[in-house]
């Protein structure tokens, strides 16, 4: 049994929105993999808990009229992998999610909940930045969106405003179009695992594959919150594929991050893995585009 | 020819286990049972001033909250070992049930009994307490050193015991001219049994005695630790053991049965039960130690050993549990398995403000093989020699004899070994192949042996008992005090009674769960014994039985016993092989009998003074991604000398389980703590890093089959020897691929990043 | 404590290894507590409590999940199946079962019902799978006496015969 003082549950977006205003202090649970853990070790002890995991209405990917993905805050990891429209336009997405803890967890675990405890390990951050997504917020006012890399304010917090739960995450056309990525989880064990580091790149090739027009990078536990990497983008937009272009790509992300010192890994480990795995995810996002290097 | 010995049947319990009705002990508790949880101690060492329980106390559901005030002024042993008549041979007695002196970080200070597990875990919180704190020490060694704070009051320089070997003369022999020298500190982690049941125990008085139901590999010991515990009489507790789900040594100490057993005895004898959490099983129970081992040999050109120097300094923890008896099991392997004729052998056991460590899987060799055989191959470096044949040359040879045990190994096991393993891997051509790479991702190939030996005599007693009860129909039921603990002891047992008896296997029942109020005398699952030692009581008592059954079939059939057998549960007339009567019928007559009524039972305690090598060795082949620090296991084949295989397949079951303990050992596992404060760092099963399934290449278990002459069955040891030699086989494999001989597991990205840049391998 | 705290419950309704049920629980509940406690499932597991070993494992609605880490109230409307509800009427043993018990893959029997549900959900999909790939499906539960070998052998033997295929050696 879990130590909760009381549990409210939301059938529809509406009624969570309502929930949230009536109890302020009361902490959302979606899969509930994160807040139950942290409740069974005595962090959230007491707590009340507003379930929203019963709204049916947040789950599932679809595209809107203008191409956008819209992928339902509720979708678990598993759902998100398994889905034709996450395999054909941002598959990175579905790899990256398929790759969080083990299976069980990524049939509870959902993509609000990965964003939402902000925490800079989650493996569906890292791409989600690499990838300019989109939060969608509902609240007493309605629905806001907001840049993902916003939406994290520091390490577990991000930008929920009272009342709001997260409805939905986005990916523009823009963002996915011609694009392709790839997604390297550094970790101690090859299956149930936290991230010691989280590389996302995507790059989208010219139309004859010989340069790259634009490329991004995210990491995750690269500092307090999953982050792009900007200098290494800059080093690489522009540029003739090349193996050397690679090497400039990865050594250029040692300007753009922070990783810290931990029991769980050291920075100057951190930094290392980093460079090599910008590397590694440069190379293979532009073999997937189609590039030869 | 035995029937059943030798065979691969299924698992006695399987049924019951693949449909989930196998009960195990949450399963048995009432569901009235209050819950004790334990309010652990936050600093690593010091004295609690002050409980106040106050708040907790007043927290609906909360029954009662007890203190490291409340508890009797007894101090005992918890280690699961035989007793001792001799004083001086008896397990340190250096806990109370709660402790007012903390010496860990996760100490028991007081408990909270509630009706709900969700009130006891509030109370608990809600307890304040008021600490003296002292300073604290993580590593043996300076906590050997002057001035560091004493963790146990008679004990100083916090040194539990010290011993050594001495032959020959060392420093003589290190004079001799053009020796080469080897030297070498290797380093070995803690870590935790991790069996997927955590330790719990459920505990209520009835008839004026406390009965106890735990999950446990040790029911009489556990027992008589309750009855030292509480200061009673051992007679006034009852023991009962259901099946347990995993044990691996951290289940042979007296956890918190004697905890839950005073704890119901405080609250009128109701029904108390106290289940540990994932996070308290790995720092409040006990952890294999950590030890620090130093070698130095002195060698000639040619390979041979003049003189060898050995230092162990054991992680103890905060209490002596099994005690220094673990290191020196690792450094009595030393002399034996490559015999050299000048040593100098300490071994230190030394407490530190770290948890207890107890008894785990191979009970102090997984450690020693890490250093000696990581310290092989070292040798083979600086020699330039092949790690084969290095081995052959100096292992123990066959006819070696040891002088303390009288063990003998009586056949060339050791080459017979790694010929199997070499040829299953195919080590030759890759170790060839392997030699002198270059580029990022590099592969290896490495081998480790191991030495091991069967049960505790002559240390300690080795004794067994045997109950056999022979039903109306001819089968029977049979109890032995040895303990099923999933490794599969009552399988092998039942194909041995069915086989002394002679009785067809599905006649014959095991009586799994033990209770010590009917349960014959054993002290359960511990040092690879139980097919060895239970094969002493069985096969003592089917001869009993059988003896008893013949007699009845004389004055049943007036055929004189000399002409008589018993076999497949027919009684046989031996001179014309007719078929008198089957035992079924034999029993039923017997038992129903108007003249002469008997109820067959036999009962045996066989006492055991000898003990058997059990040898075998490890090989692994890595691939290493040197930029990414990384190393993929690609194949492990373990090759064991176990004596004759009573179930082949729960034997090669076995031994997949042990190389997955070895692995882990060698790549993953560390149980961490904070240099500041002593706090564990990663206390579940997300931090601490088992092995997964997808951490494993395919595992090969391999069998040289030379009958062991001292066992009734030709069995010997195989419960831990899997867990033994691979980490120092994945450790040579390392160093084969890269030319990096790492001294320390586990050999996680951290350290080869370290051990990559030194050499030059990587840069940043 | 500051304000007193009042229990709740929730009439649940759900599907159990085929059978329609309704339960009041106390929210506070998870599913593992409801299975063990009210329907008596002994072989609903409790290895961590948190998610991280996997012998908790039921199957909701098809798919695998730590009951440990799933509140009971959730179950409303679900269908949900433990290792229970693979027997047969006269208590004949499915093919999965039998197979750990043939390839060895039981010890001590802690993680074996978790394991053998999940091996259901793989096998229910009908399709083949590499070794790669089942031990992928198969790493959310931890295993710490078979070195998981034979539960991979268990797993793949049934795979092959349900897709009446040979085993490839």
């Amino acid at each position: 049994m879990y130590d909760m003082k009381a549990l409210y549950e939301a059938g529809s977006v509406d009624e969570a929105v309502a929930l949230r205003v009536a109890h302020p202090d009361a902490q959302i649970i979606a899969g509930g993999s994160d807040v139950l853990v942290q409740m069974r070790e005595g962090k959230r002890a007491g707590a009340e808990l507003i379930s929203i995991y019963g709204i049916d209405a947040l789950r599932g990917v679809s595209q809107e009229a203008d191409g956008t993905l819209r992928i339902g805050s509720l979708t678990s990891f598993s759902h998100i992998t398994k889905d034709p429209l996450i395999q054909q336009y941002i598959n990175v997405l579905g790899e990256a999610v398929d790759q969080v803890g083990g299976p069980q967890i990524r049939n509870i675990g959902t993509i609000g909940g990965n964003t939402c405890n902000g925490v800079t390990s989650a493996d569906s951050a890292s791409t989600l930045f690499a990838w300019d997504a989109i939060v969608e917020l509902t609240g007493p006012d309605g629905v806001r969106r907001q840049p993902i890399h916003d939406f994290y304010l520091k390490a577990g917090k991000v930008d929920l405003h009272p009342g709001e739960i997260q409805t939905a995450i986005l990916i523009p056309k823009e963002s996915y179009e011609n694009t392709f990525g790839h997604y390297i989880k550094y970790a101690m064990r090859n299956a149930m695992d936290i991230a010691t580091l989280g590389t996302s790149v995507n790059v989208r090739l010219s139309a004859d594959k010989k340069t790259v027009e634009r490329t991004r990078i995210a990491f995750g536990v690269a500092g307090p919150v999953p982050l792009r990497a900007a200098t290494a983008e800059q080093t690489a937009n522009g540029q003739p594929v090349s193996q050397e272009l690679a090497e400039a790509f990865s050594q250029a992300v040692k300007a753009d991050i922070n990783p810290r010192d931990s029991w769980r890994a050291s920075r100057d480990f951190r930094m290392h893995i980093a460079v090599e795995s910008a590397k590694r995810a440069f190379i293979e996002s532009v073999r997937l585009a189609g590039g030869e290097l | 020819m035995p029937k059943n010995v030798g065979k691969s049947v299924a698992r006695v319990d399987a049924f019951e286990k693949a449909t989930g009705r196998a009960k195990y002990m949450d399963d048995l508790c009432d569901r009235s049972a209050l819950i004790v949880k334990i309010l652990h101690s936050t600093i690593a060492h010091g004295y609690v001033k002050s409980v106040d329980t106050a708040e907790a106390e007043t927290i609906p559901g909360v029954v009662k909250v007890l203190t490291c005030f409340d508890v009797p002024d007894i101090k005992f042993p918890t280690a699961g070992h035989p007793w001792s008549m001799d004083p001086h041979h008896q397990d340190v007695a250096d806990r109370m049930l709660l402790n007012r002196h903390v010496r860990y970080y996760g100490d028991e200070v007081a408990v909270v009994i509630a009706e709900d597990e969700v009130a006891a875990a509030q109370g608990v919180r809600a307890l304040k307490v008021e600490y003296e704190e002292l300073p604290f020490v993580l590593d043996p060694q300076k906590s050997m050193e002057e001035g560091v704070p004493q963790i146990h009051e008679d004990c100083p320089h916090n040194v539990l015991a010290h011993t050594d070997i001495r032959r020959g003369d060392y420093q003589k022999a290190i004079q001799e001219p053009g020796l080469i020298r080897v030297e070498g500190w290797y380093d070995t982690p803690t870590v935790q049994h991790c069996h997927i049941e955590n330790h719990g125990c459920f505990a209520y008085e009835e008839a004026g005695r406390v009965v106890v139901v735990s999950s446990t590999q040790i029911p009489h010991i556990v027992r008589r630790v309750v009855g030292q515990a509480l200061g009673i009489s051992w007679g006034k507790v009852r023991l009962l053991k259901p099946y347990i789900g995993g044990g691996f040594g951290n289940k042979q100490d007296a956890l918190y049965e004697p905890l839950c057993a005073w704890c119901s005895t405080q609250v009128g004898g109701r029904l108390v039960k106290l289940e540990c959490s994932r996070e308290e099983t790995f720092v409040s129970n006990r952890v294999r130690h950590a030890i620090r081992t130093h070698i130095i040999s002195w060698l000639r050109p040619d390979g041979t050993f003049v003189a060898r120097k050995f230092e162990a300094f054991s992680n103890q923890g905060a209490y002596a549990s099994h005690g220094h008896g673990v290191v020196a099991k690792g450094m009595g392997a030393f002399p034996q398995l490559y015999p050299c004729d000048n040593l100098e052998c300490d071994a230190y056991s030394v407490f530190t403000n770290t948890p207890a460590s107890g008894a785990m899987r191979g009970y102090g060799i997984p450690q020693a093989m890490f250093a000696g055989e990581s310290h092989i191959d070292d040798v083979c470096r600086a020699l330039n020699m092949d790690p084969v044949a290095f081995r052959r040359k100096n292992l123990m040879p066959m006819g070696y004899v040891d002088g303390f045990s009288k063990n003998e190994l009586y056949a060339d096991t050791f080459n017979q070994c790694m010929n199997k393993g070499m040829e299953t891997i195919d080590f030759v051509r890759k170790y060839k192949e392997y030699q002198n790479q270059t580029g990022p991702v590099r592969r290896g190939v490495g081998v480790a042996v191991f030495w091991y030996n069967t049960a505790v005599w002559p240390i300690a007693l080795e004794s067994s008992s045997c109950r056999m009860v022979l039903n109306q129909d001819g089968s029977l039921q049979f109890q032995t005090g040895e303990t099923e603990i999933g490794q599969g002891c009552d399988t092998a047992y039942s194909q041995m009674v069915a086989d002394a008896v002679g009785i067809p296997f599905e006649d014959v029942h095991v009586i799994s769960t033990q209770d010590t109020d009917i349960t014959p005398y054993g002290t359960g699952a511990y040092a690879s014994r139980q097919t060895y030692i239970g094969g002493f009581s069985i096969m003592q008592t089917a001869k009993a039985l059988r003896e008893r059954i013949l007699n009845i079939a004389h004055e049943q059939t007036r055929m004189p016993v000399s002409n008589l057998d018993l076999v497949d549960g027919q009684i046989i007339r031996i001179s014309d092989g007719r078929v008198l009567k089957s035992l079924g019928d034999l029993a039923m007559e017997s038992l129903y009998s108007m003249e002469h009524s008997q109820h067959i039972t036999a009962e045996t305690t066989a006492q055991i003074k000898t003990n058997a090598y059990s040898f075998g060795c490890s090989f692994a082949e890595v691939e290493v991604d040197i930029p990414m620090c990384k190393v993929k296991l690609v194949n492990m084949v373990n090759v064991h000398d176990c004596g004759t295989l009573i179930n082949p397949a729960l034997a090669e079951a076995q031994v997949h389980g042990g190389m997955s303990m070895a692995i882990g050992f060698g790549l993953s596992e560390q149980l961490l703590f904070d240099e500041k404060t002593g706090k564990p760092l990663n206390n579940n099963l997300l931090d601490y890093k088992l092995s997964t399934f997808l951490d494993h290449p395919d595992l090969q278990a391999e069998f040289v089959e030379n009958a062991e002459p001292t066992s009734p069955y030709g069995t010997k040891a195989l419960g831990e020897p899997p867990a033994c030699s691979g980490a120092p086989a994945i450790r040579n494999a390392i160093a084969q691929a890269t030319g990096v001989y790492v001294r320390r597991i586990p050999i996680t990205p951290h350290v080869l990043y370290a051990e990559f840049r030194k050499a030059g391998l990587i840069e940043d | 404590m500051a304000e007193k705290f009042v229990k709740q419950y929730k009439t649940v309704h759900f599907n159990l290894n085929g059978n329609d049920v309704e339960r009041s629980v106390d929210v506070r509940a998870s599913l593992t507590d409801m299975l063990r406690n009210d329907f008596r499932m002994t072989s609903v597991k409790k290895g961590c409590e948190v998610g991280e070993c996997g012998a908790c494992n039921v199957l909701i609605d098809g798919e695998a999940f730590n009951s440990c880490i799933y509140l009971a109230v959730w179950a409303e409307g679900k269908h949900i199946r433990t290792l229970e509800g693979l027997l047969g009427p006269d208590g004949e043993m499915s093919d999965i079962q039998q197979a750990f018990i043939d390839e060895a893959a039981i010890q001590c029997g802690f993680c074996t019902p978790g394991f053998i549900l999940t091996a259901v959900e793989i096998l229910e999909t009908g399709k083949e799978y590499t070794d790669a790939e089942l031990r992928k499906l198969l790493s959310g539960h931890l295993c710490r006496c078979t070195g998981y070998e034979n539960i991979l052998r268990a797993v793949k033997k049934t795979m092959y015969k349900r897709l009446g295929k040979a085993m490839p050696e």
